[in-house]
């Protein structure tokens, strides 16, 4: 294999490499678009939310404390009767508000242990409901505990509506919400200077992209796009370069009317080794139908991760091997036997 | 043409399928003058191994002359007689590169299933179903052969099939096998499995300067093989109270210097590990039985390595990897990198170091190929090696 990295070209590479570990950081709560991550960081209302998490950790730990160590004075301060039953079962309640603080403060993800205080709320509830038919409880204690904790379930239910809404979408002001975006990387064999070319070369790629119909070239910087999208329809848009950097990256984004808006980057980066240039691919797709369309479509973004990465090793293997590699698999499309086809295929 | 189609669970069909066509400027296409059945043929015959689809046509061990070449094809021509590894490689990618030929990494369309299953994708195999490309196989009278220029060996000394077939993978595989052990000079080495892989393995851990090897069967005939052909020393499993005690008396109390398991993942065993494993792969919580793969490892001197080249295709359960740590075992392993050994063995038995076509006990025609499955399944009539002609 030719060498395709000298010393001299250490520099840049190392560059690209700083640069590309800050965009594929992860994103810290749920699907971000790599812009928004970027964005400074959180907004304030998101570090809000956080804060009054924890101190909902917080509290539920210390009352569960309370009620495993102490539920006789708990029992006593609520107003319950002070039974063996009571106890145990005040005991109970203590185990999952410890559970529910340890998971809020503990997990990268803490809305879901919200709701589960959202749950807890609703049992306690029921219980000093039926508390209050009681003969032996005192009313007057159940009465102002049963509104301490509707207050309690209305900050539940507050937090953790704001921490759903902060990590996925639903506020329609947030351009990443309902991103859907893909990432897949592959080395091929050959000088980036090459690979660039041969990419840089758009109406090339539908020969063995198969997710394109076909590419045309409408200017010094845009190009029409035609892809194939589910149940056999088609998608098109005109699509502009925002960033051209020989052999190195193509960064583009969609026009207004497309009928999908979209944007992408393909980087490419000197292999070490010798082995040739790490190709890159990130695209992002807003599907149509706003934050739905984009849950909808992220249930599914494996399919078009899988063909955007069949895409690229066919990419590698006509540039390795001279041309797309067919098995009698691969000819025809859905799974059929391994043996030569009836007719003749179209390749 | 007449083809060897999977049908099913311990089911194959000779069928009526259409000829193979040239797909890639690359490719030939063989007319197979012989052909033979694998030992790992048997996993797809037990439905062991994951995306077999009803009509593949089996086999990856085949040979024959090139009735047509691709326009991009520069070293065969019309006529030639080859010997075809049952590996694809494409000869241009990284891996090729490093003769790395079994995880050449173009020459699996179906890459994104097998990344799905194995992390990172191997080579195609003919008619080894379409976790590795959904390629047609041999056991037919035609195929189609990708990047011919790469991987076919041309014979043109006059011997017969029989004595280069096996080129096409069980003698490269056995002897890699060995390889992969690192012999040195007054090295055990210990073989688990004498079917036709085990025999090679066993030969070429001779021909690589072992001491001494033993060979570990439960079939009289196949450890009589071994005996008969090398001076291997052997044990009946089904024989001994316990394999690990009676390899320690062997070897002074060591153990073997390097272990092959040439077995794979229908293994036996008399007992209950075999009836456990065989209740977890019929439950599917464990897709592989590695009785033997645990054996070797136990059975391994402090220090040595366990080389594994019969087959696994899934995930296994109580792997002693205590053992293997504590103990500083190395395990070495892969598919055979056919292209890398088909010249120089070829020489070994062009200098009459070995005879490949000992191995063979049966000769039949392509048409009795499900007859064949079955004896071979079964071990009838002391059956380890099938050839078939069409």
């Amino acid at each position: 294999m030719d060498s395709y990295l000298t010393t001299d070209d250490a520099n840049p590479r190392v560059a690209a490499r700083t640069s590309r570990s800050a965009q594929t950081r992860p994103a810290r709560r749920g699907r971000r678009t790599t812009e928004g991550a970027d964005n400074a960081g959180e907004r304030p209302d998101a570090r809000q939310s956080d804060r009054l998490a924890r101190a909902l950790g917080w509290f539920s730990i210390g009352l569960g404390i309370a009620e495993v160590v102490a539920p006789q004075g708990v029992a006593r301060l609520v107003g319950l009767e002070e039974d063996d039953g009571n106890h145990r079962l005040l005991r109970g309640i203590g185990m999952r508000e410890i559970a529910s603080g340890i998971g809020i403060l503990s997990q990268r993800k803490p809305t879901p242990w919200v709701w589960s205080r959202v749950a807890g709320d609703a049992l306690d509830l029921a219980l000093l409901g039926s508390a209050l038919r009681s003969d032996k409880a005192q009313r007057g204690r159940i009465v102002a505990v049963t509104a301490a904790v509707l207050g309690v379930t209305a900050l539940d239910v507050y937090v953790g509506t704001r921490l759903y809404r902060n990590a996925d979408g639903g506020a329609t002001d947030d351009a990443g919400d309902n991103t859907v975006e893909i990432k897949t990387a592959l080395t091929v064999g050959r000088s980036p200077q090459e690979v660039y070319r041969f990419w840089r070369d758009f109406d090339n790629l539908p020969r063995f992209m198969n997710h394109l119909e076909a590419v045309r070239i409408t200017g010094e910087r845009t190009s029409h796009w035609k892809a194939k999208a589910p149940v056999g329809m088609t998608v098109e848009w005109d699509a502009e370069i925002i960033e051209d950097r020989p052999n190195e990256l193509i960064v583009w984004q969609s026009l207004e009317n497309a009928d999908i808006e979209n944007s992408g980057s393909v980087r490419f980066a000197p292999a070490p080794g010798n082995r040739g240039t790490e190709i890159m691919l990130e695209m992002r797709f807003h599907p149509p139908g706003g934050t739905i369309g984009a849950r909808f479509a992220r249930m599914f973004d494996e399919v078009p991760k899988m063909q955007m990465r069949n895409d690229l090793r066919r990419f590698k293997q006509v540039l390795e091997t001279g041309e797309v590699v067919h098995s009698d698999d691969s000819i025809e499309p859905g799974p059929n036997p391994a043996r030569p086809s009836e007719r003749i295929p179209a390749l | 043409m007449r083809a060897n189609c999977w049908e099913g669970k311990q089911k194959v069909r000779v069928e009526d399928v259409p000829d193979p066509k040239i797909l890639n400027d690359r490719d030939a296409i063989v007319r197979v003058t012989s052909t033979a059945i694998c030992g790992s043929d048997l996993h797809l015959y037990n439905g062991f191994i994951p995306s077999m689809v009803k009509g593949d046509i089996l086999g990856h061990e085949f040979m024959g002359e090139v009735m047509e070449v691709g326009k991009g094809v520069k070293k065969l021509k019309v006529g030639d007689r080859v010997v075809v590894p049952f590996t694809i490689s494409c000869g241009a990618c990284w891996m090729c590169k490093q003769e790395l030929y079994s995880l050449c990494e173009n020459s699996n369309p179906n890459a994104w299933m097998a990344e799905k299953m194995f992390g990172h994708s191997p080579a195609g195999i003919y008619g080894y179903s379409h976790l590795t490309g959904g390629y047609a196989g041999g056991q037919s009278e035609f195929v189609r052969v990708p990047f011919a220029d790469v991987g076919p060996l041309k014979i043109e000394n006059g011997f017969t099939d029989e004595q280069v077939l096996f080129l096409s993978d069980i003698f490269p595989t056995g002897y890699m096998g060995a390889e992969m052990c690192d012999i040195k000079p007054g090295d055990v080495i210990a073989v688990w499995g004498c079917g036709p892989v085990g025999q090679f393995a066993i030969a070429s851990a001779f021909l690589l300067g072992a001491e001494r090897v033993i060979a570990i069967d439960r079939f009289p005939a196949r450890l009589r093989m071994a005996e008969r052909n090398t001076k291997a020393e052997t044990i009946n499993y089904e024989e001994v109270d316990s394999i690990l005690d009676t390899l320690k008396e062997m070897t002074g109390g060591r153990g073997p210097d390097a272990c092959i398991d040439a077995v794979g993942l229908e293994a036996h065993s008399p007992g209950l590990q075999h009836t456990y494993d065989r209740a977890k792969q019929m439950m599917r919580m464990e897709t592989d039985r590695p009785i033997a793969l645990r054996q070797a490892i136990m059975a391994c001197r402090n220090g040595g390595t366990v080389s594994v080249i019969g087959a696994y295709g899934g995930f296994i359960d109580k792997f002693p990897i205590g053992s293997l740590m504590q103990r500083s075992i190395t395990i070495r392993t892969g598919q055979c990198h056919v292209q890398r050994y088909m010249k120089p063995l070829l020489a070994r038995i062009e200098n009459g170091e070995i005879d490949p076509t000992f191995v063979i006990t049966h000769r039949l025609s392509l048409e009795d190929a499900p007859e064949a499955y079955d004896m071979f399944l079964h071990k009838e009539d002391e059956c380890t090696k099938v050839v078939l002609r069409p």
